[in-house]
């Protein structure tokens, strides 16, 4: 018994410079396994009088005890430094870039035209489709230009042959729609437009978005919100907009859209034509057999690489078409 | 149409200045394109009298001039050629500053001293002309400012009119428009008839009067046209744009600026017998003005001679018949042309003139009467000669008719969305010329003047009235119609989830033309033939796209060209086939991608995209529709016999999957592996709605096995025959190791395949699957020849 304390002494130091986990189990078995020291104590026991027994074995126990908590105090340290030794060999430099793909990028011209439709249909208008290599029929007779009109010259139309031509505008998409279905409307036609023109401020393909809306009870004061609400959000400023007269064969009265765009040296305003717009002509009704007594229209149409340019300040149109990808990649 | 600020001011001259002025035009639909002085910055310079002209001593063509300013001599050393004693030029005296900022000193030219300089016009920023000096009127006051005197403080205001206002391509109606705008009367000159003096008349014959339903013609007799216009009348036609030529041809075109009504003049002597209005015959040739000869076609409309044609009727007047310093007598025309038979005449023959411009877009039907007059008395003026009677044909039934036209006041109030005072309606209309009548209820009915073509219903006349009341005084409302739900199927998906779709997979959308080279196109699509445009913009844009992939090879080998190695592009659109007698346009979607799989990086290493890359994607991309598509090997010939992929879907060919042949990539002088696909967009966008399945809570079953299998064996056959062996309860099937090696015996290759299980109901059991396993083993042995792999 009197070498007991001399024991846990013992085991103690031992747990303490252990310096690893075996090493530790081995100190386990050492010490408080079956045939462990201080277990091997409880033999000494029997030598002792009934008296002297609890307290000798309460000893025992103690002595056990004091061990095990070192053993298990050692333990947790040494997990505890095994894992910081794991996480300091797993550190990475979370700096390097990523693995995969990057992304890549919508066209500044689809872009712009997801904005004009989500803005158009969230006001009630379906988006409509047609040809590009449209008939005289569609692309002009119906839109009130007939054979002879001058307005043809301001056209530059690509034919095939004398009755069948690249659209010019994407019009011919609204009497289509219009002579398909019955009024009311409200439709915008985006899509691709061409014109025999070629030069710095011109490319012999764009894309155009024109809207209609045709009910029992529209005027020009309709028109005139819808336009300007539109360029107000689509440029999200409380811009200002002024409607100068103007002509297009399919619309009576009709209208050109000049938006403020900065200031003259002066301190006047600087005005940029976008748009043009008009309330539909009856000719075109009447092609379209809408009785244009009960129904009146306006329509508008804007040119989307116009649009564009003006948003992201793309200041030469023919990199639309060139497709750089140096060009494409700033619009993702 | 180009005009002198000063002489519209001459017919109404509201106090407001010149850009107001053009603020004001612009807003009522005659938009101002711009604007110049007519005269460069100078000052200081007066009209010189030149006194005397003497040779200089040292140089042949240097003269010394003396020069009176009205008060005093100075000595001026000339080079001009026309520089002689009397003549009145701008003199600029020493201290004048010329246009760009050109200071004149006293100075000694070849050791003469000269005290100021003779100007030209050029030098005054007048014109480009360089041909001496500018000469002055003898009677110039001497002394006087030169600016002042030509009363320079003017501007040239081009106005870009639409095609509808024909009747403000003149001084005159641009006036009417101000009168209007500015609620003022117009001035305009008197036009008296001008009496004849002899009865000497043309022979005029119509024989088309429908394409002319009016042709004036007169003689004037023995004119001098040596003598020049005037210099108001030369500044005028310079300040409007047109140079002056002689006095003929200057007093048409002056009348035609001020009044609208083109004319022209003929030497009569020139005339073979009379005059005939008719339509070209076939073969007839004529020499025009500015030299070229054309050969008319039937449809054209002319003045003849009784021989041969002699001008284009309303475009151009002939070389032979025009009148030069000594024609001696002029037959001078005014005429009514239809506007319907003059359209596109000129562009035919690749001409546009100041009267094919004004015929074409309608002259008013009753102006030319006043116009010969007019011209007559400015001609007379200047050229002198005896007017003979105005001879007229016109064809009354050919004429335009008087138009009126009614107005309902509540449609007007309903177009534009609010009421206008009815006070106003009026006046608007009346100063714009149109007669206004009562109508019987709410309304009026209003006589449409002659030089108004463009008013033919009642909306002309309902924009007439917010023009000019202003389109931004009107209203501002909101639509009042409702807004109904809309069908859309929920199989379907936008062409913008596609979209989005490469995008996130690092593609970048192009727009490329519809239009391509046919030679690339021969490339890519040898076996189809594209729509050719008849005037195409040039010889690389000319035919249609039968596919996609043209457009982006070539943006391809753009990007390749400025050291991008790494493409990868897609693009919507439609692609054009002629069909019989139909234009098949359909929807596309197409991609190409050349260079490493994922950007070059630490993690990503560069591996080089390949066939699989791309099928990936796309499989994806079905997933994504709700769709299931077949790859099957297949031939194209713009495609490398070996990677080809025809797509299909339930039996039908949506297409193509595969790597550029590399003899057209050469052809084409692109880089690296080129992987292309390209699908009928109509074909793949409509999948399906999901429908719940109950889910198995019962295990599920694995077994592998690898096989040897010959190498022309597709995977797609090795898949069918072992699902139609594996029974009902197979759930999935896939392949995880595929190998070729020598191994394996020439042609062969090795296919590892995972078949699972899963019965909805009940758990499998050892048996059934061993049963069902070895079926598929023994199914593929016989049926395709296949030995288990040890």
């Amino acid at each position: 018994m009197e070498n007991l304390e001399q024991l846990v002494q013992d085991g103690l130091s031992a747990v303490d410079s252990a310096d690893s986990l075996q090493a530790l189990d081995q100190l386990r078995v050492e010490y408080l396994g079956k045939k462990g020291v201080i277990t091997q104590q409880a033999k000494t026991l029997g030598k002792l009088s009934a008296e002297e027994r609890p307290a000798a074995g309460q000893k025992i126990n103690e002595a056990k005890g004091q061990v095990e908590a070192a053993i298990n105090a050692k333990r947790s340290d040494l997990e505890r430094a095994a894992i910081e030794q794991k996480l300091a060999s797993e550190s990475i430099d979370v700096t390097l870039p990523g693995r995969g793909h990057d992304l890549g990028g919508l066209h500044p011209v689809t872009r712009t035209l997801q904005r004009i439709e989500h803005f158009f249909a969230r006001a009630g208008y379906t988006v409509e489709q047609g040809p590009e290599i449209e008939d005289d029929y569609h692309n002009f007779e119906a839109l009130n230009i007939p054979g002879h009109h001058p307005a043809r010259a301001m056209h530059d139309t690509f034919y095939f042959n004398p009755g069948t031509l690249l659209r010019t505008h994407t019009s011919p998409v609204q009497i289509r729609t219009m002579e398909a279905g019955k009024p009311p409307f409200r439709m915008i036609c985006p899509g691709r437009v061409y014109r025999c023109d070629s030069d710095m401020t011109h490319t012999p393909m764009f894309h155009q978005v024109e809207g209609l809306l045709v009910e029992k009870n529209v005027s020009f004061a309709d028109l005139k919100s819808t336009v300007e609400e539109f360029l107000r959000v689509f440029f999200e400023q409380d811009l200002q907009v002024r409607f100068r007269p103007s002509y297009f064969p399919f619309t009576e009265p009709s209208a050109e859209v000049d938006i403020e765009w900065g200031r003259e040296a002066d301190g006047s305003v600087k005005w940029l034509e976008v748009m043009g717009c008009g309330m539909v002509h009856p000719k075109v009704f009447e092609h379209c057999g809408i009785d244009a007594e009960e129904y009146r229209g306006f329509a508008f149409g804007m040119g989307v690489e116009r649009l564009a340019m003006l948003r992201y300040g793309v200041n030469d149109l023919r990199m639309f078409f060139e497709n750089d990808l140096r060009f494409l990649r700033q619009f993702r | 149409m180009k005009f002198s600020e000063q002489w519209l001011r001459e017919w109404v001259n509201p106090q407001i200045g010149t850009q107001e002025l053009m603020d004001q035009i612009t807003m009522a639909g005659l938009e101002v394109d711009g604007f110049e002085p007519v005269a460069g910055q100078f000052s200081g310079v007066i009209v010189g009298d030149v006194q005397s002209v003497q040779p200089h001593p040292d140089a042949d063509k240097l003269r010394i001039c003396q020069v009176s300013d009205g008060t005093s001599e100075v000595q001026v050393v000339c080079g001009a050629p026309n520089v002689r004693e009397g003549l009145k030029v701008p003199f600029a005296v020493v201290g004048a500053v010329l246009p760009g900022n050109f200071k004149i000193k006293k100075a000694k030219l070849r050791g003469q001293p000269s005290e100021g300089m003779l100007c030209s016009e050029s030098e005054l920023g007048l014109s480009e002309s360089h041909d001496g000096l500018m000469e002055l009127p003898a009677d110039a006051p001497v002394g006087q400012d030169v600016a002042d005197y030509l009363q320079l403080n003017d501007v040239t205001i081009d106005v870009d009119l639409t095609p509808n206002r024909a009747d403000c391509l003149s001084i005159k109606g641009i006036a009417r428009e101000v009168g209007v705008l500015n609620s003022m009367l117009v001035d305009s000159p008197a036009i008296e008839p001008v009496e004849s003096v002899h009865s000497e008349v043309p022979d005029i014959r119509v024989e088309a009067p429908a394409a002319c339903p009016r042709y004036l013609g007169r003689i004037l007799r023995n004119v001098n046209l040596q003598a020049e216009s005037p210099l108001w009348m030369r500044e005028k036609l310079r300040r409007s744009g047109i140079r002056s030529i002689d006095a003929a041809v200057d007093v048409t075109n002056y009348v035609m600026l001020e009044l609208g009504q083109p004319m022209h003049a003929f030497d009569r002597d020139e005339i073979n017998g009379g005059v005939v209005v008719r339509m070209a015959r076939v073969e007839e040739k004529l020499v025009l003005l500015d030299g070229q000869e054309v050969e008319l076609t039937p449809g054209t409309l002319v003045i003849a001679d009784h021989e041969k044609p002699i001008a284009i009727a309303g475009v151009m007047g002939g070389e032979h018949s025009g009148v030069s310093s000594k024609t001696r007598d002029l037959v001078l025309e005014s005429a009514y042309f239809d506007p319907i038979t003059l359209a596109g005449k000129a562009r035919h023959y690749g001409l546009h003139t100041d009267a094919s411009h004004r015929f074409e877009r309608g002259v008013d039907f009753k102006l030319a009467r006043d116009a010969m007059e007019r011209a007559t008395r400015l001609l007379m003026e200047i050229v002198g000669g005896e007017p003979g009677e105005i001879v007229e044909v016109s064809s009354d039934e050919d004429l335009p008719e008087d138009r009126t036209v009614d107005l309902r006041a509540p449609r007007l109030n309903d177009v534009l969305g609010m009421e206008i005072d009815r006070t106003t309606v009026e006046e608007i209309l009346t100063r714009l010329g149109l007669r206004v009548g009562k109508l019987l209820k709410d309304g009026w009915r209003i006589s449409v003047p002659s030089f108004r073509p463009d008013i033919a219903i009642e909306e002309d006349l309902i924009e007439e009235v917010g023009r000019i009341y202003g389109y931004n005084n009107l209203p501002v409302t909101e639509p009042t119609g409702s807004l109904g739900l809309r069908p859309e199927q929920e199989a379907v998906r936008p062409v913008s989830a596609i979209r989005n779709f490469f995008v996130d997979h690092g593609y970048q959308e192009a727009v490329t033309y519809s239009f391509v080279d046919p030679k690339v196109q021969q490339l890519v699509d040898p076996d189809r033939q594209g729509i050719a445009l008849a005037n195409p913009i040039s010889s690389d844009l000319s035919v249609m796209r039968t596919s996609l992939w043209s457009g982006l090879l070539k943006t391809v080998a753009y990007n390749q060209n400025r050291q991008q190695p790494r493409i990868r592009l897609f693009e919507t659109g439609l692609r054009f086939l002629q069909e019989g007698d139909r234009i098949d346009q359909k929807p596309m979607l197409a991609g190409v991608v050349v260079g490493n799989q994922y950007p070059e990086n630490w993690a990503n290493g560069r591996r080089t995209a390949d066939f699989f890359d791309v099928k990936g994607e796309l499989e994806s991309l079905f997933r994504l529709l709700g769709i299931e598509i077949d790859f099957i090997g297949a031939q194209h010939p713009a495609l490398h016999p070996g990677q080809t992929a025809e797509l299909m879907r339930g039996g039908e060919h949506v297409g193509w999957l595969g790597t550029l042949h590399p003899q057209v990539q050469k052809n084409l002088e692109l880089n690296g592996t080129i992987l292309m696909f390209e699908l009928f967009l109509d074909s793949i966008v409509a999948g399906y709605v999901p429908n719940f399945k109950e889910i198995s809570k019962f295990p599920e079953v694995r077994r592998d096995l690898a096989i040897i299998i010959g190498s022309e064996v597709a995977f797609t056959d090795v898949e069918r025959v072992a699902r139609k062996h594996a029974g009902e309860q197979l759930t999935t099937l896939r392949a995880f190791d595929v190998y070729e090696g020598e191994s394996l015996g020439e042609g062969n290759r090795s296919l590892a395949l995972s078949l699972f299980w899963q019965h909805p109901e009940r758990t499998l059991n050892e048996d059934e699957v061993h049963s069902l396993f070895n079926g598929v083993i023994d199914a593929l042995k016989e049926e395709l020849g296949a030995t288990l792999r040890s």
